[in-house]
């Protein structure tokens, strides 16, 4: 008996949910604005869909309809990536500690 | 490549997202878990390409397309201000959103390429899936862009309610889900686009009725929704990489949700259905005659703080407003320097959305060590001096414990009452969101200090000096 691949990509599924509860519930409150927007840079892993979506194809044309959605999706998630994760950088560069207070 | 290496990769990518999260759990590690997003990013896009092999014209569009997106996502992020990043992260929700349906409609209209199928004969299996990708993409899409639009203040932030707008919504749901079924069974791509025109429309009449100050639970809520539609395409595409993130991405939006209900005590169905904050609410105060406030002014407030051993700040969304952060921060230096001891309370929905206010006193170089969560420092209210409440209004309102018929009862609220003194800067005595009076503003130990926040703080902290 054979297990259709299905069931191991919901298998996946299923554990990284929990992984990301638990992963989530022990993010400090205060970071919860960077989490934000570096799940949003992530979840732009789509662009992985949108490569393959728009150069895969074996056609001559570049250019078809497909291909031309593949295309907008890459700059849209390309748009996240880079916004998201730079956005995080720089947020998260202004958290700092209380420096020690020299006494003068 | 083989697929199997290809694989690999996707979950090492995966490994380094959830790396990525985890470092968040402290300040100090989270930059080190941003660069491992980003390697996860790298590796996922590299290996994406070489897997395809086609480096000649191909090569030359992608790279062109993602520089395009990435020199707008890079200005984007080193222009805009702090006070900018609830409309900035709903701005970026919608474009997951719109990514995904254009995946999804160009696996659509040429399926060979993700080997599921030909046209007219896509795998059942896959059609389900990328249709409720689609569907969640365009939900996340359009129902960002209202978000969006509210936050910025192009909208207005009261809710839009009609007759029978949830029978609407849950007929339009129901639609999208037998539409699904006919797609499955006749492959036909009218019913496809249908589902997608539908779900654009759900996201908007989703979102209108929520009003402002929910702003919280909905950008959380979107966030969501965007994980779930890049895991519905991830299951389209057998991509692991797609699949880890969206399930994280979409618990982690979950679990935001659920924090913000609760720091409103609400229920996430409540916050949902919508209509609160509406200014037909009508509000328990019986307030009609003009009770007494204590007005102050600037130098009163100095002369309390300056003699105070402990000062509590409480940041609302009105700091935001007013950008009034960077000021508060010089006048707190200046009560240091006089030896009061200063920490912040941040309740869990002030501002409009996670952990806006504790950005934004990062960006004006408060060190995170000197800022409290609710849990942390409510106990403290008790032992200190002065309350200085800038922008925050409904989250301090002791009405929450007190009256069970108040909208706002059982909400956690900050213990500002408990302290010796209070100052409440606000430009007019006007209600919160909740629309309820606020019974502390008559209190003998309240001053309220009638300004705009950036101003009035700029003004104390000269009569300090």
């Amino acid at each position: 008996m054979e297990i259709d691949p299905f069931i191991f990509r919901l298998s996946i599924f299923i554990l990284s949910i929990f992984v990301g509860y638990y992963v989530v519930w022990s993010v400090t409150p205060s970071l919860h604005t960077p989490l934000m927007s570096v799940t949003n840079a992530i979840s732009s892993v789509i662009i992985v869909g949108a490569i393959i979506a728009s150069l895969a194809g074996n056609n001559e044309t570049i250019f078809n309809t497909a291909n031309i959605f593949g295309f907008l999706a890459i700059i849209l998630a390309a748009v996240n990536i880079f916004g998201g994760f730079l956005v995080t950088q720089r947020m998260l560069a202004m958290y700092k500690k209380k420096k020690r207070k020299i006494n003068k | 490549m083989s697929a199997n290496l290809l694989a690999v990769f996707y979950l090492i990518s995966g490994v380094l997202f959830i790396l990525a999260l985890r470092g968040l759990s402290s300040p100090e590690t989270s930059r080190t878990g941003n660069l491992f997003g980003i390697i996860g990013m790298a590796i996922a896009i590299s290996v994406t390409f070489l897997s395809i092999g086609n480096f000649s014209t191909g090569f030359f569009y992608l790279l062109i397309f993602l520089l395009i997106g990435g020199s707008i996502g890079a200005f984007i992020a080193f222009k805009i201000p702090m006070t900018a990043m609830p409309e900035l992260v709903a701005g970026f929700h919608s474009l997951v959103g719109l990514a995904a349906v254009f995946v999804a409609i160009s696996a659509f209209l040429n399926p060979e390429v993700f080997n599921l199928g030909s046209p007219k004969n896509i795998k059942i299996a896959s059609l389900i899936e990328m249709s409720l990708g689609a569907s969640i993409g365009a939900i996340t899409f359009t129902g960002s862009i209202i978000a969006f639009l509210k936050l910025r203040g192009i909208m207005s932030g009261n809710p839009i309610t009609f007759i029978a707008q949830h029978f609407v919504n849950l007929a339009l749901g129901l639609t999208t889900i037998i539409l699904i079924f006919f797609l499955c069974k006749t492959q036909t791509a009218n019913f496809f686009w249908l589902i997608i025109i539908i779900s654009f429309l759900l996201g908007i009449l989703l979102i209108i009725p929520i009003g402002g100050a929910d702003m919280p639970v909905v950008i959380s809520m979107l966030n969501s929704y965007s994980g779930w539609a890049a895991a519905g395409i991830g299951f389209t595409l057998e991509n692991t990489a797609l699949i880890i993130t969206g399930a994280l991405v979409g618990s982690s939006g979950a679990i935001l949700s659920y924090i913000m209900c609760k720091g409103m005590n609400r229920s996430f169905f409540s916050v949902i259905l919508g209509g609160f904050g509406g200014t037909d609410q009508n509000s328990s105060s019986k307030s009609k005659e003009q009770k007494p406030v204590k007005n102050g002014n600037a130098d009163d407030a100095a002369f309390l703080m300056k003699n105070a051993s402990s000062v509590i700040i409480v940041p609302g969304y009105g700091m935001a407003v007013a950008q009034a952060q960077h000021a508060l921060r010089e006048m707190v230096d200046a009560l240091k320097k006089n030896g009061v001891k200063v920490s912040y309370a941040i309740h869990p929905v002030a501002g409009r959305m996670p952990g806006h206010m504790n950005v934004l006193l990062a960006e004006a170089n408060v060190p995170y060590d000197e800022v409290f969560e609710l849990e942390e420092i409510n106990s403290d209210f008790a032992n200190c001096d002065v309350a200085y409440v800038i922008g925050a209004n409904d989250v301090t309102n002791p009405v929450a414990k007190t009256d069970p018929q108040s909208p706002i009862y059982g909400m956690p609220i900050l213990d500002v009452e408990k302290s010796k003194s209070v100052l409440f800067v606000k430009r007019s005595l006007s209600p919160g969101y909740a629309g309820i009076d606020n019974d502390l503003f008559y209190r003998d130990n309240t001053l309220m200090l009638f300004s705009d926040a950036k101003k009035m703080t700029e003004d104390i902290t000269k009569n300090l000096d």
